[in-house]
């Protein structure tokens, strides 16, 4: 027979611990900020340095999904809220409208992309503005599309009846990565749409 | 042994019930869709051992091929697709693998938890990681075919632009390489985010981060440094794969692009993970020196406020590489600053490892053999890159044979000595035998004598002006002597890892048995069975100091009254 000693069972003192699936989110979220980084500093490095047009000039301020973007951290603020006080009701409705403006915001950039690359001729592989603007719009781009997967899962096992209060943790969770991608977005929309025009 | 004697009154029976022997595809099974964190942690360094074994042997063909001047022994395209392989393999499936997987097996164990925090992510960061290596390696006979050695990628670890373009580099090569790094660096990115939540949420009763184990610490600043280190080489190899296949021009000088940016993005990754390497094999030292030098570690905050600032230091060095790219000489003069200042970190923790075992009773078992030729090859290793650090010392000697000594001190001499020390010492907790002491010192004396003809030769011919990465060099250079020692002191070497494998398949089934404790340590994982059982501790740990066990063998002296 193995024997170890036993501890000591009691412990008075309280002891807390961070939520792992928050800890877990923050450090992705630490990890896609250091790769959206190294986009967005190739995009400034490459400014104004194609040899060939066309040039910045031609993007034209997406403004109006600009506002459905950030505005749908505040919507999905909202739904985080009402999940923790298990009001469903009002969290299908905000959550909904988080996605329904995710979705306005991806269509809006189908069509500016759609327009530059029938109306200006500019691909991915036109010149350097090109390569740098789809790749590092394409990369958000990328993780909205994720995000609205991720969102419309949750619309669906909420729909389906397996979403309640006890999941609203995790639902903060998803926010958060949600939240990122809507900051990303600001730092993007600057440099891209207001700095390299 | 230790355990069975101590004066504890309350003690526990932890006999894991025995398994029924079952059939060798229920025990396949077992091990493909676990996601116990020993296993995955077990998987993780058999699998690093496997390639370090591939590697290695690259490095024999590299050595045979450079030991006299004028040789034919590969083609100079195979040496190419060798010294690459050679590289690659070494950092990306054997250095991180290998120190994950002991972060795996023992940052739960250690801070007295269940499992890690995500455990289903933790075996997918496994199999991608290993889908990686196998990627790479498949670059060998796909592409272009079994054509000699295959197509395998032949643009340096580092892939320098524009070598790495459609026009320049033909062929999959270049892109096995790029695809198995991001599968990879996912990989890593997922056990990096698992290793950090479980440190900060899966501590077990009283175990404040100021009385974490010095391993968990580590463990927890290279996961963090992984963080922010891994996801540029991420971008990079996108940014790669864009100029491939969909003709951006990201490292296309042709049409604007910039060579240098790829030199940028490149060690903006490569120099914190040098860190990222080397800072497991001092979690490693930071547990072993203690424990056989009969002391508690000497300045343990020093030792964690060291830790966090190379961590943070580290990420403004990357320049160093570049000093030969040409820069202004206000950036040089930054970076040959930010990279010296390394040395202050460093240094602090080398005073405390002396300190540690300083006055302490030493017992020369080989953990403690591998962590006495660690310290001193550290030392050297740390010194040569204080003196590449300077700029115009960098100018003469860069790519170098030189360099290649500086940073295989650092890789070998410091990272591999404690990966020896590290499987010695938890070798038994894994197993349940204790490897083979006698076999065990042959080990390391072969191997520090072989390492030491390598690679202190290697400074020489670098001095000597011999670069790197060379097929081949004339008879007048007057290299050919010296290379003939380098090469005799790589098969030296290759002859004491035969010996430690053979170590490690005898002694796991002939072992003598190790018992629960058998280096009487005092952090978590010793107070479990050897092997642990899968639920890890019986009883929920509650800790009061930094060594937990001396507190219970020490009931009338504990820790705590100490901290």
């Amino acid at each position: 027979m193995s024997t170890i000693p036993a501890f000591e069972a009691s412990y008075n003192e309280p002891w807390h611990l961070p939520s792992r699936g928050k800890v877990g989110m923050f450090s992705l979220i630490i990890g896609e900020s250091a790769l959206f980084t190294i986009f967005v500093v190739a995009y400034i490095f490459y400014i104004g340095k194609s040899l060939s047009g066309p040039t910045p000039e031609i993007l034209s301020v997406p403004v109006f999904s600009t506002i459905c973007l950030l505005s749908s951290s505040f919507f999905i603020w909202l739904a985080e809220r009402a999940i923790e006080k298990n009001d469903m009701k009002k969290f299908m409705l905000w959550w909904s409208t988080t996605i329904a403006l995710g979705l306005i915001f991806i269509v809006d950039t189908g069509i500016e992309w759609h327009k530059l690359i029938y109306g200006e001729g500019l691909t991915i592989s036109t010149n350097l503005f090109g390569t740098t603007f789809y790749s590092l719009v394409g990369l958000h781009a990328t993780h909205v599309v994720l995000g609205l997967i991720m969102l419309s899962l949750v619309l669906v096992f909420t729909l389906t009846g397996h979403v309640s209060e006890h999941h609203a943790e995790r639902i903060q969770v998803l926010s958060l990565y949600w939240h990122f991608v809507d900051a990303v977005w600001v730092v993007v929309f600057t440099v891209v749409y207001i700095l390299g025009r | 042994m230790a355990d069975q004697t101590l004066p504890v009154p309350g003690t526990l029976d932890v006999t894991p019930p025995h398994h029924a022997e079952g059939t060798f595809l229920e025990w396949l099974h077992d091990w493909v869709v676990t996601v116990d964190h020993k296993k995955l942690g077990i998987l993780y360094i058999v699998y690093a051992i496997c390639f370090l074994a591939v590697a290695g042997t690259e490095a024999l063909y590299i050595r045979i091929q450079l030991a006299v001047p004028d040789n034919k022994f590969l083609s100079p395209e195979v040496y190419n697709r060798l010294f690459t392989m050679h590289g690659t393999t070494m950092v990306f499936l054997v250095g991180m693998p290998i120190l994950f997987g002991f972060a795996n097996y023992l940052v739960p164990l250690m801070v007295g938890a269940r499992d890690m925090a995500f455990p289903r992510l933790n075996a997918f960061s496994f199999w991608l990681t290993a889908f990686g290596g196998l990627m790479l390696y498949f670059s060998f006979i796909g592409g272009f075919g079994l054509y000699g050695a295959g197509n395998a990628p032949d643009v340096g670890w580092f892939a320098y632009a524009p070598l790495t373009a459609k026009a320049f580099s033909p062929g999959n090569g270049v892109d096995y390489w790029a695809l198995a790094l991001i599968a990879m660096g996912f990989g890593t990115l997922g056990t990096a985010i698992n290793i950090i939540a479980t440190t900060l949420c899966m501590r077990c009763k009283g175990m404040t981060l100021m009385r974490m184990p010095l391993l968990v610490w580590l463990m927890f600043v290279t996961s963090g440094l992984t963080l922010v280190t891994i996801t540029p080489l991420t971008a990079a190899q996108v940014m790669l794969m864009i100029d491939r296949y969909l003709g951006g021009h990201f490292f296309d000088t042709q049409a604007g692009g910039s060579a240098v940016v790829w030199i940028h993005f490149f060690w903006i990754f490569g120099h914190p993970e040098v860190y990222v390497l080397v800072l497991p094999a001092f979690a490693i030292a930071n547990e072993i020196i203690p424990v056989f030098s009969r002391k508690a570690i000497f300045g343990y905050p020093a030792m964690v406020a060291a830790s966090v600032g190379i961590g943070f230091v580290s990420l403004g060095v990357w320049a160093h590489h570049m000093f030969t790219v040409g820069m202004t000489s206000v950036e040089n003069a930054f970076f040959v600053l930010s990279t010296m200042l390394v040395g202050i970190p460093t240094g602090i923790k080398i005073f405390n490892w002396l300190a540690t075992m300083w006055g302490g009773k030493i017992r020369f078992a080989t953990p403690m053999l591998f962590c006495t030729g660690f310290l001193l090859q550290f030392l050297v290793a740390g010194l040569t890159g204080i003196m590449l650090s300077v700029a115009p010392w960098n100018w003469q000697l860069h790519n170098s044979y030189f360099v290649i000594a500086h940073f295989h001190y650092v890789l070998v001499g410091a990272i591999v000595f404690c990966i020896f020390a590290a499987i010695y010492y938890w070798y038994p907790k894994a197993t349940g035998h204790m490897l083979s002491e006698r076999l065990g010192k042959w080990h390391f004396w072969l191997f520090a004598l072989g390492f030491h003809i390598t690679f202190d030769t290697m400074h020489f011919v670098g001095i000597m002006g011999m670069p790197r990465s060379i097929y081949t060099y004339g008879a007048d250079r007057g290299w050919g002597t010296l290379n003939m020692v380098i090469t005799t002191g790589a098969f030296v070497q290759g002859i004491a890892v035969l010996i430690f494998v053979y170590n490690l398949i005898v002694s796991y089934f002939k072992g003598q048995e190790a018992g629960n404790d058998p280096w009487d340590a005092w952090t978590l994982e010793w107070a479990t069975h050897s092997p642990p059982p899968e639920y890890n501790f019986a009883t929920d740990p509650v800790v009061k100091s930094r060594r937990p066990l001396w507190d219970l063998k020490h009931p009338e002296d504990p820790d705590w009254k100490y901290e």
